[in-house]
């Protein structure tokens, strides 16, 4: 299907991306019940590797993993190569010999996921939960399943679905895979953001580029807002947080500039009053809590299609009995 | 390989009808009653007995009082996941009332090993306690390799192993028929 | 040992075959093909006769990290790679920025007895850049230091770099700059491009390299004194250096065999392999290099051989070290970069130029370093210090095999045009049929 591993939203062809959705679709349907526990993976091991903080996207991968009754073990890997703890590489021998089935890794630096799946050290799946300032695909895909319930009824693709992103592009993992995915998918996409805060050569992306979020707003049908780092101050990316939430901060003045059934999403978590006011943050048309749920369906998803067949010695020929 | 045909397509109408007045006959009648179709062909054989169902009740199905009837997808219940590539979900849709104490008509088109249905009894008790779970199948092909056994039979069909059963329905094939084939090995 | 040695059959330069009788560490004579003897014959039938390769750009590592390369283990890969002296670089642990440093590095090299190893002397103390290290008594030490370079670092105050450019004068030395400006680069792990856009890297603009040339060969020319600059690797920086040299700028250049093949696609695998300082660039700036090459622009080939233990590249691509080995393949690369499109072989490739090899990896090395008794003439009276090339062998690059103590060779599977098959070091073989004599 989408091969042994998800490292990057932009190895997703249309029709990949539509089965992911299609997936998470059912399985919400599925566990919309009392027993939100399927048999499938049952005996599988799913390792979250995780060297970054980030409690909300590992608890999701492993309510998604135990939804699935596989057996999860979170391994708070803290020390990178560079600071000295265990490196990757060995970290990565110690879960091959503990027998993992797949390992979701967050890590710090851009690529890492891809030294994970390439250098030979492990046989399982790699998933990236988010690598450097590189991609982040289930976030996209999640965010592609949020809009697609509201934008699209539920089904097909984003095909003309006019979607804004805007804040720290340049920093950006989660933009870099919303333009990656959002563009397979068919939606136009447009990212908002002071100069400073664009990649060298945004302008070959497959997307629009504005630096005026009020020019924008008027003609998307969801806009994403991304969190922006103080520590970005210290590298004279912008000047300070209020002049950055004045020229790109979506209050409820923006928000009114916005078609009626636009819709307002975030990855989380939030600065409030930064780049998103608290007014519009707890409007019914932000849809932050709706993604956090859609990303365990989501993150369901993906680790049943990457685990839910079998391994090439073990298929057999011939009709299902 | 040269295909026969065993049923033809009167001969496949007759047996829907057949099993529903059965159904019927044994539930004593449509309270309690949830049909739930295995996709994909068991659930129109799932919409067909129950249109046949109220047909034969009269009952009106347009102000909501028709024959409760969904789709249980069992794919994520298989005990051979592993030997193929991963497969596509098909849809689950479990009508509104729920299927705690009622009698759910599990209807599927072929019974081979009966290991489908005992994914499909797995994924009904994550769903609910329905008070009795009955099997309906259009063909029944014998070689079962667990104590499964269909309640209501639209024909025996003795197969050998080296046979292949296609059902074939109007909804997404040419014809309402049932055919055997010659598989080599 | 002071047998007379035959090299048989050679062609020197690529031209007609000839043979070289050697005698002491010197030619003796050069004599047509069948008439000369000796007591000792290497066979060159075939191959290229070239003056020993000058490397101006090693890393040694030695004193401080020998588990990379040590004196003895860099001296054999550069033999076997066909070079008779390499400019060891002042990076080290301790920093080569005192006599002490420069003359144990070199006498070490002149035990190990390979290649001629000329410490290359730090600019400031410490390659902390702030305070020029003591380049007068390094000068005249036993080492005899003629280049400075902070290489690693570049040197970044410009009135020190000012300073430095005019004290060298006093004897002849040569400031080699290592052009990067710290402030645009923090952080940075590949070149600024769209790809590390994409890829979610720390870009290294070209113009972090530009600024620094330009404003260093204004220095070098109002202080008329000479400037190096290292691995040269952005089409902007040869525009710069063109137009100094235009203007009659005492500048000379140099890039790397890596720079001259590799492009910045390979860094989309994330393999740290590819991680280097420089950074791989653009094919247009790969392009831009090559024909400098061939214009005079840039002067010379150097390897800028950077060795790195196995656990410095076996990790994330932010956590990895930079730096590629290039001593043992650099002959090879420039045997199929160095065209000229006029000499085409049988099969239609443009051949290789080896004059213009000669020129950029050992006569005009040694001149810019000053080494007197390297990149002399292939002629009697020479200093024997030769380098015999087999263009018809093939070699594939394969990092277990390599005499380096280190593995980080990008061109692991890579087949080489030809392989060294002999050296000759100060009129002694070092390398014979391909291996350490």
């Amino acid at each position: 299907m989408i091969g042994r591993h998800l490292l990057s939203a932009q190895d997703l062809t249309s029709a990949d991306a539509v089965r992911i959705l299609d997936t998470a679709g059912e399985l919400a349907t599925v566990t919309d019940r009392s027993v939100k526990k399927l048999p499938t993976l049952r005996g599988r091991t799913v390792v979250t590797l995780f060297f970054e903080d980030s409690t909300r996207t590992r608890i999701s991968f492993e309510l998604a993993a135990k939804r699935l009754s596989a057996d999860v073990i979170n391994f708070a890997a803290k020390g990178s190569s560079l600071s000295k703890g265990e490196s990757l590489k060995d970290t990565a021998l110690t879960l091959e010999a503990m027998g993992a089935d797949a390992v979701i890794i967050r890590h710090g630096a851009s690529g890492a996921p891809y030294r994970l799946a390439n250098a030979g050290w492990i046989q399982g799946s790699v998933i990236n939960a988010g690598d450097g300032t590189h991609e982040h695909p289930t976030q996209a895909l999640l965010d592609a399943f949020t809009l697609r319930n509201h934008l699209r009824a539920g089904s097909g693709d984003l095909a003309g679905a006019r979607v804004a992103i805007v804040g720290d592009i340049l920093h950006s993992r989660v933009a870099r895979s919303n333009v990656a995915l959002l563009r397979t998918l068919g939606a136009q996409v447009t990212v908002v953001a002071p100069p400073t805060l664009l990649p060298y050569g945004v302008d070959t992306w497959p997307c629009d580029v504005g630096y005026d979020i009020d020019d924008v707003l008027p003609h998307v049908d969801a806009v994403m807002m991304l969190r922006v780092q103080a520590e970005r101050m210290a590298g004279s990316y912008f000047p300070n947080e209020l002049e950055y939430s004045r020229r790109y901060g979506l209050d409820s003045r923006r928000m009114a500039l916005m078609p009626a059934e636009a819709i307002v999403l975030h990855p989380g978590p939030m600065n409030r009053g930064v780049e998103i006011s608290a007014e519009v943050a707890d409007s019914p048309r932000a849809v932050v809590v709706e993604q956090v749920t859609n990303g365990v369906h989501v993150r369901m998803a993906v680790l049943y299609l990457l685990l839910g067949g079998g391994p090439e010695e073990l298929m057999v020929e011939g009709a299902d009995r | 390989m040269p295909e026969r045909t065993v049923l033809d397509a009167s001969d496949v109408r007759r047996a829907v009808r057949r099993m529903s007045h059965e159904i019927l006959e044994s539930a004593k009648g449509v309270d309690d009653l949830v049909i739930l179709g295995i996709p994909t062909r068991g659930v129109y054989l799932a919409r067909r007995i129950a249109a046949a169902i109220q047909e034969i009740e009269e009952i009106d199905a347009i102000d909501g009082h028709g024959v409760p009837c969904g789709s249980l997808d069992i794919t994520l219940y298989r005990d051979d996941l592993r030997l193929r590539e991963v497969r596509a979900l098909e849809p689950t849709s479990i009508p509104p009332e729920g299927i705690d104490g009622r009698v759910v008509v599990l209807v599927d088109d072929v019974l081979y090993s009966g290991r489908t249905i005992r994914a499909a009894l797995d994924a009904l008790a994550d769903v609910g306690r329905p008070a009795a779970v009955r099997l309906a199948v259009l063909v029944d092909r014998g070689h079962r390799e667990l104590p499964i056994r269909p309640d209501f039979i639209g024909k025996n069909l003795p197969t050998s192993q080296s046979e292949t059963v296609h059902v074939h329905l109007t909804e997404c094939d040419d014809d309402d028929s049932v055919t055997i084939a010659q598989v080599s090995q | 040992m002071s047998d007379s040695i035959l090299v048989r059959a050679g062609r020197p330069y690529g031209q007609e075959p000839v043979d070289i009788v050697i005698d002491g560490d010197r030619i003796a004579a050069i004599a047509e093909v069948g008439t000369a003897t000796a007591d000792r014959v290497l066979d060159a039938q075939g191959c290229v006769v070239l003056p020993g390769l000058v490397d101006l750009h090693t890393h040694l590592r030695e004193p401080g990290r020998e588990h990379a390369e040590t004196i003895e283990s860099g001296s054999r890969a550069a033999a076997l790679g066909g070079f008779t002296c390499v400019h060891a670089m002042a990076n080290t642990s301790p920093v080569a920025d005192t006599a002490g440093v420069v003359e144990q590095v070199w006498r070490r090299g002149i035990e190990c007895g390979l290649v001629d190893v000329r410490p290359v002397g730090a600019v400031t103390v410490g390659l902390e850049g702030r305070q020029m290290a003591e380049l007068g008594a390094m000068a005249s030490s036993a080492a005899a230091v003629r280049v400075f370079s902070d290489d690693g670092l570049c040197v970044h105050d410009p009135l020190l770099m000012r300073r430095a450019l005019e004290y060298v004068k006093a004897f002849d030395g040569v400031i080699a700059q290592h052009a990067q400006d710290p402030r645009l680069t923090e952080g940075a792990q590949m070149n600024e491009s769209e790809l590390s856009g994409r890829l979610g890297l720390a870009g290294w603009p070209a113009v972090a390299e530009e600024s620094i040339i330009a404003r260093d060969v204004l220095l070098a020319a109002h202080t008329g004194s000479r400037l190096h600059v290292c691995h040269v690797s952005t089409a902007g920086s040869v525009e710069v250096i063109r137009w100094a040299k235009s203007r009659g700028m005492p500048v000379t250049a140099e890039a790397t065999p890596h720079h001259l093949l590799l492009t910045e696609e390979l860094v989309s695998t994330f393999d740290p392999v590819y991680k280097v300082n420089p950074p791989l660039r653009r094919r247009a700036d790969v392009e831009a290099l090559r024909a400098a090459v061939l214009d005079g622009t840039i002067d010379i080939i150097a390897t800028d051989h950077a060795p790195h233990p196995r656990e410095d590249k076996d990790c994330e691509w932010a956590a990895a070290a930079m730096g590629m080995l290039g001593l043992e393949t650099a002959l090879g690369i420039a045997a199929q970069v160095v065209t000229r499109d006029e000499h085409t072989r049988g099969d239609g490739e443009p051949s290789t130029d080896w004059q213009a090899i000669a020129q950029l990896m050992s006569v005009a090395p040694a001149r810019i370093g000053r080494v007197a008794d390297q990149g002399q003439p292939i002629e009697p009276g020479s200093i024997a210090n030769l380098a015999i090339w087999d263009p018809s062998v093939e070699m594939t690059v394969s990092g277990e095999r390599l005499a380096s103590r280190s593995g980080n060779t990008p061109y692991a599977g890579f087949t080489l045009p030809g392989a060294v098959r002999h050296v000759l070091f100060r009129g002694r073989p070092s390398v014979v049929d391909g291996g350490l004599a």
